[in-house]
């Protein structure tokens, strides 16, 4: 079991879950059961192409998967998995400066 | 301190640093820069301060409500250390505008508020070979790194892609712990002093993650991506873009007013509606915990997330007028509604901030 660690901006999307316990033998398979448990997470995370979008980074404990193997890293227990997006604080994009 | 000396002093008082931002984390680093005694502190800010502010930019106080934030920065750090050069920019930093702002400077340090703008810094750094201190906050979590410095990674290596508009809220829309930007903003201060005297370990390659609600610091290694087209080996970005069109919002010049879409309703007209007894319904698309704050009588709470799911409860051939806490999510809930066949809909101008500034000034903002 890998323990995924979900980020404040992705919550709302994960029922409202800080962490979630998931099998997988990779990374990959990890996230796959954490889309297929929240499927509006996948929207968020994944494009149409199925790939992961970069403005949200995946690391394995503490090391970014992009070096790594990708989705394909091993994962053994008691690992961790974190998501990490982008966050600017502030002002909403686009409209009224508050 | 004998590791710093007369020696980092001077060294103190001869660095330029550009705080961008003189909000939430340029707070911190304006008290912190100027009692540290850098020479010479450059602030670009455009914005004036608002009472929502103080909760959080405690470098402006009540008095201070209706100044320029520059204006209202410099005073308090004036006060703190007179002998600082201050140096306002009061401008939105642009493309147009960056390269030859920040050329004065030796150290810049990201306290912005919007994507656009973090792409703009880190891009503008690169070219100029010039370090970024970066900091950023959501919520109860906040991020803290020193990009672009010493063949370290810049932001593009970390995220090549800005998140979609809308999908990542703001701290007007999603909250934020007033003190979060104060601890963030502290570790921004510590890493450009670290900078300036060149000891100890700088954030370089590492990204500092902040948990304040279980009071936990982590640390993820950051690699410069060999691929970065700001900054790698092959590089496509030689100078500076549009950030905003590169982020996906409709372009904006300095200071934003809610686009006027055709199909908005004055707060002042909504009020005479709901004296007057009109047939319509009024929805407030915001979340629970801001309904508690404040509320408009007769609205009834659909969150905009929740929408989708409720939007039966809703007559399509009713009148609606939603409104949100600005206008934004508001102006979301109107296109949902619109495509899901309903005829009339409008959306409240401004918010419910609109309405305690037009119609009702006892309804708290927030």
């Amino acid at each position: 079991m890998a323990r995924i660690l979900i980020p404040t901006p992705l919550r709302q999307f994960a029922e409202k879950n800080d962490t979630v316990d998931l099998p997988g033998a990779t990374v990959g398979e990890a996230l796959s059961a954490l889309t297929t448990r929240f499927p509006d997470l996948k929207k968020n995370l994944y494009n149409d192409e199925g790939k992961l979008r970069s403005f949200v980074n995946v690391y394995l404990n503490d090391e970014d998967i992009r070096y790594m193997n990708k989705e394909a890293t091993a994962l053994s227990d008691s690992d961790t998995i974190s998501i990490v997006p982008s966050i600017a604080g502030g002002a909403f994009m686009g409209v009224n400066r508050v | 301190m004998p590791e710093v000396g007369m020696e980092g002093q001077l060294k103190l008082k001869q660095a330029r640093v550009l705080l961008v931002g003189a909000g939430g984390l340029g707070a911190p680093l304006g008290l912190y820069l100027a009692a540290a005694g850098i020479g010479k502190i450059g602030l670009v800010d455009f914005d004036v301060v608002d009472f929502t502010n103080l909760q959080r930019q405690v470098i402006h106080g009540t008095k201070d409500v209706g100044k320029k934030k520059l204006d209202s920065a410099f005073e308090t750090m004036r006060d703190i250390n007179p002998f600082v050069e201050l140096v306002g920019h009061e401008t939105a930093l642009s493309s147009d505008n960056a390269m030859e702002i920040f050329s004065g400077y030796d150290i810049i340090v990201d306290g912005t508020d919007n994507f656009p703008t973090r792409y703009l810094v880190n891009d503008a750094c690169v070219l100029l070979n010039k370090p970024n201190v970066y900091g950023s906050i959501f919520r109860f979590e906040g991020q803290a790194t020193v990009f672009a410095y010493e063949g370290g990674p810049c932001y593009r290596c970390l995220y090549p892609e800005p998140p979609p508009p809308g999908l990542v809220p703001s701290c007007a829309e999603g909250g934020v712990l007033g003190i979060l930007p104060g601890v963030i903003g502290l570790i921004q201060a510590t890493e450009t002093v670290k900078l300036i005297l060149g000891i100890g370990e700088p954030l370089v390659g590492r990204l500092m993650l902040y948990d304040a609600l279980n009071m936990k610091f982590r640390e993820l290694k950051l690699r410069k991506n060999p691929e970065c087209p700001v900054c790698g080996d092959h590089r496509t970005v030689t100078k500076l873009i549009d950030y905003v069109q590169f982020c996906g919002v409709p372009h904006q010049e300095g200071p934003v007013e809610p686009v006027a879409a055709s199909g908005d309703i004055e707060p002042t007209e909504v009020k005479t509606k709901l004296d007057r007894g009109d047939k319509f319904t009024l929805i407030d698309v915001r979340e629970p915990h801001e309904f508690q704050i404040c509320r408009i009588t007769g609205s009834t709470l659909i969150p905009l997330g929740e929408l989708p799911k409720r939007v039966g409860e809703l007559d399509k051939n009713a009148e609606i007028v939603a409104h949100c806490k600005s206008g934004a999510r508001s102006a979301k809930a109107v296109d949902f509604l619109k495509q899901a066949g309903f005829k009339s809909v409008r959306n409240m101008k401004g918010g419910i901030l609109a309405w305690s500034d037009k119609v009702d000034p006892s309804v708290p903002k927030y």
